[in-house]
């Protein structure tokens, strides 16, 4: 074993696994990223790609590139640390890689049929082959059996590796959430004419996968990271994510009633959405207390710096991004402006990054200090560690950036088009044509560069990182005693 | 030795997990019982298909502070009144389009989809279409040839063509009349619709 080189053999099965599941997700961010700024841009020079590349191709490879990268990220995160947790090897590590590479290749075809494909006649065939045009889960009807089987084959995988090995307060809760993740894609596998009903169901599939199933999932790397980078104690970490879980299901699960506003549902969901989902930030503001408690306990020394500063930034991200610019919106006296307006969008960028995108890079940095033999990566990096903190810069301040500016044509465009102008087309138009609403959607393009290039300095960094590092890392409690 | 408090022990919290999600589920699966049997096609709130054979106003609703969607006297769509089954095979070929044509990819849906383009919900009844005489004969002109009958308003925004047939031209056109009886609750807010013969 060398150190700083990129070597498999310093990897369990499972971890080998997940570097496949990481590598996957990075070239997944990097297609969200361009198609993102090629959608951006068709709101300032609309006949950019006009009939060849349309907004809607972009925007449906932009929302679910996103959505993919980051169940890739999860899936890799669990099989990363499912081995140690259990205390024994992964059961069905062939059977994982077959699942992990049909998948992949199922998720090819359905890009490829997304880009050059795109739509398809009025038949029910087009939904089963072409695309189910539903938003983030457009993936075609084939594809979401697909899907179903390898969650299935890793749901398998995981349980049985701790019904093998041993159980912990960790994997229970995982273990108990994967159910919930999989099981609840079902209620977005069927066809129906009634929009209504289509809709409420898609909420399950949407709402009950980002705003619970997938907050408990981070919530469970989250107590394994900060175990794993801090030395933090396993019971004060299990107890936290008890509390967290309890409070995000708590709020979350009735949360769902904030998107049965307006789509026909009955009126009382007015009072159980927008109370429920008011409650929702509470579990984040836990997060963020819990997060920076330990750290501060621990005096910020740490095992790998990158992936601390990436845990931070989602604990922040999550609270800001999911919590504050959700409840900004959430009750319905306000949704009633901003639903369908730039101000989701704005929501929607801070939430999936600080929540999701941010914890999957802390994990990307764990797993490269692992496979370059358990390199040093505490502080004093090499060249002071500038790519890192360059990158954790540029990408959170890119998407903070487009958050705004978005949120600004979203205010624009409320006032405009629902308070003033009627909510006819003419007065969404005017909402759009307005110098502000155009202004912000500028802005949100140069912060989409600014984000784009701290993405590719964070490649560069993933790449490079450690390579040249004659130490090796600090176990916790080393690094405890170094800042004692 | 420090003795950990009750209400700070790893075993409540685990208990109180259980049973707060468990309750949760429960109410939501009750409360979701309720919803879809009051949304289901025919009832008050998601009106039967064959509501496309009537005018649909809008009317303010003073108790509930909200304007609220009217079925009127009978406007059969293409000049034919069709029954339940036949109402439903049509708005299922463009409800079935709207999906194969990815109209969420630009456009919302009750609010919900992309932000690229207007609102479909009460499409129908906009006054984009000028008047209710010619309101058919323009969408149709346009869902054929989006391209060559864009409605930008000023911007340069223009619906790609999209190889839509004449026949789910006319599901899309129901599936919208059928969208906008829907008792949305108010939304989109404030909307003004398009000026009908008989409007009250």
């Amino acid at each position: 074993m060398k150190l700083g080189v990129l070597d498999s053999s310093n990897l369990t099965g499972g971890q080998q696994l997940a570097v496949k599941y990481y590598t996957v997700a990075v070239v997944l961010f990097g297609a969200q990223i361009l198609f993102g700024l090629f959608a951006g841009l068709q709101f300032l020079a609309p006949e950019f790609g006009y009939n060849v590349l349309d907004f809607s191709v972009n925007r449906m490879v932009h929302v679910n590139a996103m959505i993919v990268w980051m169940l890739y990220g999860f899936i890799g995160a669990i099989y990363w640390l499912v081995e140690e947790e259990a205390g024994t090897e992964l059961v069905g590590l062939k059977l994982g890689n077959l699942a992990f590479w049909v998948l992949t290749a199922a998720v090819t075809v359905v890009v490829l049929v997304y880009l050059f494909v795109q739509t398809g006649p009025g038949e029910i065939e087009s939904i089963w082959f072409i695309n189910e045009g539903r938003e983030y889960i457009e993936a075609p009807r084939w594809a979401d059996i697909g899907i179903v089987v390898c969650l299935l084959v890793f749901f398998y995988n995981v349980a049985a590796t701790f019904m093998k090995g041993k159980w912990s307060g960790i994997s229970g809760v995982l273990v108990f959430d994967l159910v919930a993740v999989a099981g609840l894609y079902l209620a977005g596998m069927f066809y129906t004419t009634n929009v209504s009903v289509e809709q409420y169901w898609w909420w399950w599939v949407i709402h009950l996968w980002v705003e619970a199933t997938w907050e408990v999932l981070i919530g469970c790397i989250m107590a394994w990271g900060l175990i794993k980078t801090l030395g933090a104690s396993r019971k004060i970490v299990t107890t936290w994510l008890y509390i967290e879980v309890a409070l995000m299901l708590g709020a979350g699960i009735l949360g769902l009633g904030h998107h049965y506003f307006w789509i026909g549902t009955p009126e009382y969901w007015f009072t159980v959405g927008g109370f429920f989902s008011a409650l929702e930030p509470v579990p984040l503001v836990a997060m963020v207390v819990h997060a920076v408690y330990d750290s501060g306990v621990h005096r910020f020394k740490n095992t790998n710096h990158p992936a601390l500063a990436w845990l931070i930034a989602h604990a922040f991200g999550n609270f800001f991004g999911a919590g504050v610019f959700g409840f900004m919106h959430t009750l319905p006296q306000v949704n009633l402006y901003t639903h369908g307006t730039q101000w989701s969008s704005s929501h929607g960028h801070f939430a999936f990054f600080g929540a999701y995108a941010t914890i999957n890079i802390a994990m990307f940095y764990i797993a490269l200090q692992k496979w370059r033999g358990n390199v040093y990566m505490s502080a004093g990096l090499a060249d002071n560690g500038w790519k890192w903190k360059w990158a954790l810069g540029l990408l959170n301040m890119g998407v903070v950036g487009m958050t705004m500016a978005l949120l600004v044509s979203g205010y624009e465009q409320a006032f405009v088009e629902r308070a003033l102008g009627g909510s006819t087309w003419a007065a969404y138009f005017a909402a759009q044509n307005s110098v502000w609403f155009i202004q912000g959607m500028l802005w949100r393009e140069i912060f989409g560069l600014m984000t784009a290039a701290g993405f590719g300095l964070l490649v560069w960094d993933l790449v490079t990182i450690g390579r040249t590092e004659t130490r090796s890392m600090l176990i916790p409690a080393e690094a405890a005693k170094a800042a004692a | 030795m420090i003795t950990t408090a009750w209400w700070a022990s790893e075993d409540f919290w685990r208990k109180a997990t259980i049973w707060i999600t468990a309750f949760m589920v429960v109410v939501l699966i009750v409360l979701t019982y309720d919803s879809l049997s009051q949304i289901s096609a025919g009832t008050e709130r998601v009106p039967a298909y064959s509501a496309i054979n009537n005018r649909i106003y809008y009317r303010q609703d003073k108790s509930r502070n909200m304007p609220v969607p009217v079925i009127g006297d009978p406007a059969p769509l293409f000049g034919k009144i069709l029954s339940e089954t036949e109402a439903e095979a049509l708005v299922e070929k463009g409800k079935i389009t709207t999906q194969a044509k990815n109209c969420m990819g630009c456009h919302t849906i009750l609010g919900n989809g992309a932000y690229f383009a207007p609102d479909l919900t009460k499409a129908w009844l906009d006054p984009a279409w000028g008047s209710e005489g010619t309101r058919e004969q323009l969408m149709m002109r346009f869902l054929l040839d989006p391209p060559a009958n864009s409605r930008g308003y000023g911007s340069k925004r223009r619906m790609p063509n999209l190889g839509i047939t004449e026949e789910e031209a006319r599901g899309i056109i129901a599936f919208l009349k059928w969208m906008s009886t829907i008792d949305t609750n108010g939304f989109p807010r404030n909307f003004t619709p398009i000026a009908q013969e008989g409007d009250r």
